[in-house]
């Protein structure tokens, strides 16, 4: 049928749903519904790791066979170093800038490489905005709280607290290099209220919040003369022989040379996996979220945290065809924006956390209320027009210019129609586990952002990725750069290469893969 | 599981037998599905593409393309993993364009509405040839935007310029040497550190916590076993 056709009903039952209040699920109800429908509890999508730091923890197949994985350094290669540095951050996106700059800004020699340009990342795809809590009513207690009941009670309670007092903190600082957050009318900061969130505690930039915080931040780098190396994908790291980080190799994309870089600390800011399409999802993602800082952290023996939980992000776009997978933001759900089924039902409180939702629209599809699309696909409507009833006409062009633009290019007006959506990957809950400095269990290793591990516990709540990459980047760089003054540059060797080598012999060198994958493999061979 | 009515599925046929269109990349003929983005037709084609692909979802402004339709001589700019290509269509990547940008200290600007003048002499030479704002695949009227930060009204730029992603498409079609989107980021950071009001609310909070009017709290919370955490967190609503 014609989608117009289809939407009808979307269009027809808008006024009677907005009469509805839909209650949050209770506590064993939602355990019970993200038992049978989250991807995270679909046992044949996971195995346990065979052998490192993590022997016999169950992750997905796709990331237990990269962690794996052989490096593509051969034992013998040559380690004369090309840079030197106090601190090398790996990684371009809103970790990596504000690690970058705040070791720079104390006095370390600084160097950012990153495998694409700088700022080309997930962060700059950030639509929902920044948690911090700065409302009266709020306060980082609260948030604590919210984040741990979205976390499923497992997030790690040190690095949680340290995130929720700084952030106000990092408000300031964003402010003072000149983010443009959105003000109320007596000129304190304007906050919405997020998924599994108690009090409105999101600042925004209109639907640009990511944008604008890494064009200042790529800007600010610039301005402060970081050593920049870009197209550099990292492919090892280096150790001394007691197993201290001290640098890390890379392939220059553009030549394919190897570029040898020592350092005193290391900073891992690489991101997430969502381009290894685990269990077969689209991906909201950045093009290089292959999950090689994951890679490179595990070879050297760095433990990872819950890496057997993923988020989907409820509204992944299902059509066009164009851009599937793509974020339909939850700022949409936050301004009241509801979730209908084919029959024109509300099936969840949509503003319960992304699990939850996640879930529910999987449930929805499963049991035959979904909409499908020839090609195969199914979704559910969000029903995007229900802003300018509610709140005027222009509100969804006003307040989610990114997305109008976005759907515009392939003729859908979104004030006018609903969206067709599906739970789509877009976040690793896990990663290298760190302590309050950012730091892993191998010295001078750091890792900053959504490559780390335990602040989100099983599922991270919406706009609480923007401040964990504010305050681990920032945490990370102090602490690195605190160090260098009073350190020597490490030997470089190949020491836990050669290590995790004989582990895998031992186990059969069953993966038969290279690790990182730096870029998935897009292009069509014939 | 239950099987949906057929009347609950979307009509696809361009994508259940998609035709195949034919494109130039730059320059070179290749046949590839109508409707599928830039980019994928590259993928298509078998180029493998590092430079010149970023977020993937309209943001990052790494895949600036110029691209022109089958018979018009018009050629116009879109960003190649947002755009679907079609029959006849010509497209290839802008490569890195060496603009200049200025380096500056945002925070310690004496005048940064004079200070434009000296970061970005240029800015005031906009002949108003309109290119600019025709190039923006943002739909920005960058020309307006220019003349704007010339004239002082950063408040004004940094509202039009949120929608810009950087691809610098604006830049090699100047003919005054203006990059219009690094002078908009200068503006609109200066309007963000200079001419906003300081938020009081802000200043408040971050006292708040040093001095450390939630110790008590956080001693409290910090005490409680996984069971009385949990009933805790029942209780914030």
């Amino acid at each position: 049928m014609d989608i117009h056709a289809l939407q009808q009903i979307v269009h027809k039952t808008r006024d009677a749903r907005r009469q509805q209040t839909i209650p949050k699920f209770s506590p064993a109800d939602r355990d019970q519904l993200i038992h049978k429908y989250h991807p995270d509890f679909r046992a044949s999508a996971y195995r346990p790791i065979k052998f490192g730091p993590n022997e016999g923890d169950k992750t997905v197949v796709e990331l237990a066979t990269l962690l794996e994985g052989d490096s593509s350094i051969q034992d013998n290669a040559d380690l004369t170093p090309q840079y030197s540095c106090d601190v090398l951050v790996i990684g371009g996106g809103g970790a990596g800038c504000a690690a970058a700059l705040h070791a720079h800004g104390a006095g370390a020699k600084t160097i950012l490489a990153t495998k694409l340009r700088l700022g080309d990342s997930n962060s700059v795809m950030a639509q929902g905005g920044m948690q911090i809590s700065v409302a009266p009513e709020d306060s980082p207690v609260t948030h604590f709280l919210d984040t741990l009941k979205g976390g499923h009670m497992e997030n790690d309670h040190a690095l949680l607290k340290v995130m929720v007092e700084d952030g106000p903190s990092i408000a300031k600082w964003l402010l003072e290099l000149g983010v443009l957050f959105d003000r109320q009318a007596d000129g304190n900061l304007h906050v919405k209220k997020g998924g599994g969130s108690s009090k409105p505690r999101l600042l925004t930039c209109s639907d640009y919040t990511g944008l604008e915080i890494m064009r200042v931040l790529k800007d600010e780098v610039i301005n402060q003369k970081i050593q920049l190396l870009e197209f550099a994908a990292a492919i090892e790291l280096l150790s001394d022989n007691q197993g201290v980080c001290t640098g890390a190799i890379f392939k220059d994309l553009d030549n394919q040379r190897h570029v040898v870089v020592a350092a005193k600390s290391v900073i891992l800011a690489t991101g997430g996996i969502g381009r290894l399409h685990i269990q077969g999802f689209p991906t909201s993602n950045h093009y290089g979220a292959t999950g090689d800082g994951l890679c490179l952290a595990y070879r050297m023996g760095a433990k990872l945290a819950h890496v057997d939980t993923f988020q989907y992000h409820p509204s992944g776009a299902v059509y066009p065809e164009q851009l599937i997978g793509a974020l339909v933001t939850e700022g949409i759900r936050s301004e009241g924006g509801h979730l209908v089924n084919a029959k024109g039902e509300r099936f969840v409180n949509e503003l319960d956390t992304r699990d939850v939702v996640s879930s529910s629209i999987i449930r929805e599809c499963e049991e035959g209320r979904g909409i499908r699309t020839m090609s195969g696909r199914v979704g559910v409507w969000l029903d995007t027009p229900l802003l300018d009833a509610e709140h005027g006409p222009g509100t969804v062009e006003k307040h989610f210019p990114a997305m109008m633009m976005q759907f515009e290019r392939f003729g859908i007006d979104i004030s006018k129609d609903p969206v067709l959506i599906y739970p789509t990957l877009h976040y690793q809950n896990g990663g290298v586990k760190i302590d309050t400095n950012s730091e892993t269990n191998v010295k001078n290793l750091f890792v900053a952002g959504e490559a780390s591990g335990g602040l989100h516990g099983r599922n991270r709540l919406m706009g609480n990725s923007l401040l964990d990459l504010m305050v681990f980047g920032k945490r990370s760089g102090l602490t690195a750069a605190g160090r260098a003054q009073s350190m020597k540059q490490g030997a470089l060797s190949l020491r836990h290469v050669q290590q995790f080598r004989a582990e895998a012999k031992k186990h059969g060198n069953a993966s038969g893969v290279i690790s990182p994958m730096i870029l998935p493999a897009y292009t069509r061979k014939v | 599981m239950a099987q949906e009515l057929n009347e609950n599925v979307i009509d696809q046929p361009e994508v259940m037998k998609p035709r195949m269109v034919t494109i130039e990349i730059a320059g070179k003929k290749v046949d590839v599905p109508e409707g599928i983005t830039v980019v994928k037709a590259m993928w298509y084609a078998g180029m493998d593409v590092v430079r010149g692909v970023g977020c993937l979802g309209g943001f990052c402004g790494a895949c600036a393309t110029y691209y022109r339709t089958k018979d018009d001589p018009k050629v116009r700019t879109c960003l190649a993993c947002q755009m679907a290509v079609q029959d006849g269509m010509s497209f290839t990547m802008m490569p890195p364009f060496p603009a200049r940008k200025a380096t500056y200290e945002i925070q310690t600007l004496q005048d940064p509405k004079q200070d434009l003048f000296n970061l970005y002499p240029e800015a005031p030479l906009c002949r108003n040839c309109n290119a600019c704002t025709e190039a923006c695949p943002q739909k920005i009227d960058v020309r307006e935007g220019v003349w704007k930060a010339v004239f002082g009204d950063f408040k004004s730029v940094s509202e039009m310029f949120m929608d810009c992603v950087m691809c610098g498409m604006c830049t090699p079609v100047c003919i005054a040497d203006i990059a219009p989107n690094l002078v908009a980021l200068y503006v609109s950071r200066a309007q963000g550190a200079h001419f906003t009001d300081k938020p009081v609310g802000l200043d408040t909070r971050i006292k708040e916590i040093q001095d450390g009017i939630y110790t008590d709290e956080w001693a409290k919370i910090l005490k409680m076993n996984e069971k009385e955490l949990a009933a805790h967190c029942a209780t914030v609503k």
